[in-house]
């Protein structure tokens, strides 16, 4: 189990802003009438993005109001999920995968690539507030490891150098390529490929004559 | 090999567009309307002769599933389709591409399985590190209420069907089924106990099927060719085709479809360019994730990648993610990483689990070193016997197996890192 606490500072408000607020009565209406508690997740998420990357009791006090559930329900799904950040974040939220596949193709280099770039250790974020660092469970793109994930994005097939320039360019705001950054594409293998050669652009019709 | 005509999944790299007209030229939503006119059961029928077996790792019968859902609502209660895109387990990556490059087979499998089992509305809980994923796979729903395909008087079969995204927060947990349900309600992802199974009491105590996104995505197909064509490939009561994952010490990573059965040595030398250093440079492999035992290079060397196959030498199929270790790697360290993943995505529900995880962890770690005794290696064993079996979800099952794996093939490996280590400590 992973425990967490939340953070010692809290803000005493939190407001969804008017354009969230819509989105949040188009995600309450994808549950049927009386289920709202299943919107508790997607408005941890969007409380999320509003707030810095991460949620305060007040924002899961929000939450529990628009829903007319109790604060507790709110607590637990908020501390339960690795994904919701009940602490600051920095600006990049670097999560560097741990886990096995990732691990035999060199994760603990980029890890420690990314500490001494970054001079901080892991859960530890840059004085300018531009990183955090972390270690995280299988991102499930085993194929392209090493993986780390930055915010929403997925950075794959690293190596120290291009971690190191991928960090180096995200610190000077410079705009990054996501996904692999070898040459190939997506989770095909290098080099040709060993399957789909002799499928036409569009096969629907051999498809059916098979 | 399997012909490149017999492939399901044609944009499975992503090199043609995931949008709505560039599915349709690969033959998706492909007259699904006359496919729906066949009438639920023979859709179930169809599907229960092709002899699917579920792609999330269990490998129950697919067909047989949906015949547990009830034909007339009892009570007023609506059934449900919920498609389980919460791809968590470690070496696992092949959901993701249907996502992001065949989403539309997906949809156009949520219409049908949904259509087959009587379902009101089809939820899909993806992972919540699948952000993109989720944005692509919610382009392909939007196109298909754009175009008629789902919503009212889907493909105008007179059938309504609303399909749903939920994105979850990072437990690999809601990988299971009961615990999924609970997510979607909105709690903590902690199993429940079964029975009541999720065809009888599911999503909001309502009939529910819970499928993984492969299963659901290769239903259009095998219904537009037929269960004779998908029950020819691979193996009996193994067949058709399947998405691979190969990880790990190999020349060339990637994800491929393949046929069922295939052996093991072709599907790594012939799609991930071989093992690094050649196939005698080969320790062993976990081959279908994270869950299962590993197998050493000396029952790599023939076995079929299948589900009996597998079965029989005691570890699985999975989800055919193929992690493949060579002989550099330290395989102690690499099941001790394995513990730690369980240990922290243990939901804490059932004791042996939340304090299991956390001890077989703890003694991994020192085995990794040798600082351990050699009776031990006994106790160990001996705990994954108490957590296996004592939980209410099979997380417990999944921590314990790939330690007996490694005990089970390494144990000389253990033992000699013991001596070592306790020679070091005496002569110091």
């Amino acid at each position: 189990m992973s425990v967490r606490e939340p953070a010692k500072n809290q803000p005493k408000e939190f407001k969804f802003s008017s354009e969230n607020l819509k989105k949040a009565k188009a995600i309450i209406a994808k549950y049927p009438d009386g289920r709202q508690a299943s919107a508790t997740m997607p408005l941890l998420d969007l409380a999320q993005r509003q707030n810095e990357g991460w949620v305060s009791i007040a924002a899961m006090n929000a939450i529990a109001e628009m829903l007319e559930i109790p604060y507790i329900k709110v607590y637990e799904v908020a501390s339960f999920y690795t994904m919701y950040n009940i602490k600051p974040v920095g600006t990049n939220l670097v999560q560097v995968c741990r886990t096995t596949p990732c691990w035999l193709r060199g994760s603990e280099d980029i890890l420690n690539t990314c500490k001494k770039k970054l001079g901080i250790d892991v859960g530890e974020t840059t004085k300018d507030n531009k990183f955090t660092l972390v270690e995280v469970e299988c991102l499930g793109a085993c194929v392209n490891a090493p993986v780390v994930q930055i915010n929403d994005d997925f950075f794959e097939d690293l190596t120290p150098q291009t971690t190191e320039k991928l960090l180096s360019d995200l610190s000077a705001g410079k705009k990054v390529k996501i996904g692999t950054q070898i040459k190939r594409t997506n989770s095909a293998p290098v080099g040709e490929l060993t399957t789909l050669k002799e499928v036409p652009k569009s096969k629907g019709k051999s498809k059916k004559s098979a | 090999m399997l012909k490149d005509q017999d492939r399901i999944f044609t944009n499975i790299y992503g090199h043609e567009g995931a949008d709505l007209k560039s599915a349709k030229a690969r033959g998706d939503w492909d007259g699904t309307k006359k496919l729906m006119q066949k009438g639920q059961d023979v859709i179930i029928e169809e599907v229960k002769a092709s002899d699917l077996r579920g792609r999330g790792g269990a490998g129950f019968s697919t067909g047989m599933k949906w015949s547990f859902m009830p034909k007339e609502s009892k009570n007023g209660k609506p059934s449900y389709l919920v498609i389980n895109a919460d791809e968590s387990e470690p070496g696992t990556c092949k959901d993701r591409d249907i996502l992001r490059h065949e989403p539309h087979k997906l949809v156009e499998g949520a219409l049908l399985a949904s259509f087959a089992i009587r379902a009101r509305a089809c939820y899909i809980y993806i992972r919540g590190e699948f952000y993109n994923e989720a944005v692509a796979l919610q382009k392909a729903i939007d196109e298909a209420y754009d175009d008629g395909l789902i919503g009212k008087n889907a493909c105008g079969s007179g059938y309504d069907l609303d399909v749903y995204l939920h994105r979850g927060a990072g437990a690999y947990i809601c990988g299971e089924e009961t615990a999924l349900l609970e997510s979607l309600e909105g709690k903590k992802g902690q199993p429940r106990l079964k029975p009541p199974f999720p065809a009888g009491a599911g999503l909001y105590g309502c009939p529910t099927t819970v499928n993984n996104v492969e299963t659901i995505a290769v239903v259009p197909t095998i219904l537009r060719r037929g269960a004779k064509w998908f029950a020819a490939l691979g193996r009996p009561k193994n067949t058709g085709t399947k998405l691979f994952c190969i990880s790990g010490h190999v020349e060339n990573p990637c994800n491929v479809e393949e046929e069922m059965g295939i052996t093991l040595r072709e599907l790594i030398e012939k799609h991930a360019g071989g093992v690094r250093g050649g196939w005698d440079n080969l320790l062993a492999v976990i081959p279908g994730g994270s869950s299962v035992p590993l197998i050493p290079k000396s029952i790599c060397d023939t076995i079929h990648m299948d589900f009996d196959s597998l079965r029989a030498v005691k570890s699985g199929l999975g989800t055919a993610a193929v992690i493949v270790m060579d002989k550099s790697t330290d395989v102690v360290r690499a099941i001790e990483r394995l513990s730690h993943f369980y240990m922290h995505e243990s939901c804490g529900q059932c004791t042996p689990c939340r304090e299991g995880t956390g001890w077989m962890w703890r003694v991994m770690k020192r085995l990794v070193k040798g600082d351990a005794t050699v009776s031990e290696i006994d106790d160990l064993l001996e705990v994954t016997t108490q957590v296996e079996g004592h939980t209410i979800c099979a997380l417990g099952d999944a921590a314990a197996w790939p330690i007996q794996g490694l005990i089970r093939h390494f144990r000389p490996e253990i033992e000699r890192r013991i001596k070592e280590f306790s020679g070091k400590r005496n002569a110091a």
